[in-house]
């Protein structure tokens, strides 16, 4: 599987990202800059945590508009697969890739442990784990606190769009949410450090079947896929509910 | 030409900041403090001359970069 990372200034867990991508099978992922403009031919695209440009302004917010966001923001139009971690969460939120905002924690100070997740619905990246299956990562960050409108949070539950959920929320995110995917189901964004728990001596290897998931994803060809609900269903609650 | 952008939470819009400041100045003994909002202010000193054409420009930075308008709301005033 091919890969590529992006790299903005003040990201620091992209050889990290790299690390847990080889260790489940996938290429060594190419190093993209945020200034370039095109990405190469690949079949993932992750945005690592860090501090892209200081997390100035607001967390996110100058890397969301920076010239390769445009060219991922195309590749997950045509269904290509993004994952974005911590401050990758926060710049596609920024970058209206995926609804809501993550503001400063409830608790104000910033969070470093390890947390236990619940795996909420199986999708394309979560698909090697059992649906409800509880996991530990580690979570280091102050701005955590998922916010969106009601109508987009009932809309983000109603579709099965909630992948993880704290079991112990460290952040006041709204309804417990610690990811969630787009519409489409090929965009993934979460808080916690999947790919810090990779390996035995990282404390846990619950992160790994996430890098194993989309690497089978992507190897099966199938395209993004939802939690199983009947077709009609889907379109008839999109009916009810449209909007961003 | 300069203007200055206030950036607020919506309302609605929980404001852990606003909180401890709200939590501090009553134990400093300042007991008529419903509510306490935090945010932010940015100045621009823009080469623009006129001030339509300056509030217009502003809001399309607001809209494109300076507030985050899922969650914040945003006052666009002319100063001179």
């Amino acid at each position: 599987m091919k890969s590529a990372v992006i790299v903005f200034p003040g990201s620091n867990r992209e050889p990290d990202a790299a690390r847990a991508i080889r260790l489940a099978g996938g290429d060594d992922p190419v190093m993209v800059w945020h200034t370039d403009t095109e990405l190469p031919p690949v079949d993932l695209v992750m945005i690592p945590g860090g501090f892209a440009h200081g997390d100035y302004l607001r967390a996110g917010a100058i890397a969301a508009r920076s010239p390769i966001m445009r060219a991922v923001a195309d590749y997950a139009a045509r269904g290509g697969y993004v994952l974005g971690v911590c401050n990758g969460f926060q710049v596609l939120t920024e970058a209206r890739l995926l609804p809501g905002a993550l503001m400063r924690n409830a608790c104000l100070t910033f969070v470093c442990r390890k947390i236990r997740l619940k795996v909420e619905n199986t999708n394309a990246f979560t698909r090697d784990y059992e649906r409800g299956a509880v996991v530990t990562y580690p979570c280091a960050h102050h701005d955590g606190n998922y916010r969106a409108d009601d109508e987009t949070i009932a809309r983000l539950e109603g579709e099965g769009r909630v992948a993880l959920r704290y079991v112990d929320n460290p952040n006041g995110s709204a309804n417990d949410i610690a990811g969630i995917v787009n519409e489409t189901g090929n965009v993934l964004g979460m808080m916690p450090h999947p790919e810090n728990a990779v390996e035995p001596l990282l404390g846990s290897t619950d992160g790994l079947p996430l890098f194993t998931g989309m690497v089978a994803s992507v190897a099966s060809g199938d395209s993004p896929e939802l939690p199983r609900r009947p077709l009609l269903d889907r379109l008839i609650h999109r009916n009810v509910s449209p909007g961003a | 030409m300069k203007a200055r952008v206030t950036i607020t939470l919506k309302p609605g819009v929980l404001d852990p900041q606003g909180k401890a400041i709200e939590g501090a100045l009553t134990s400093l003994g300042f007991s008529g403090v419903n509510q306490a909002r935090q945010g932010k202010v940015i100045d621009l000193d823009l080469a623009a001359t006129d001030e339509s054409a300056a509030r217009e420009e502003v809001g399309r930075m607001c809209e494109a970069l300076l507030a985050n308008t899922v969650v914040e709301r945003y006052d666009i005033a002319i100063l001179s």
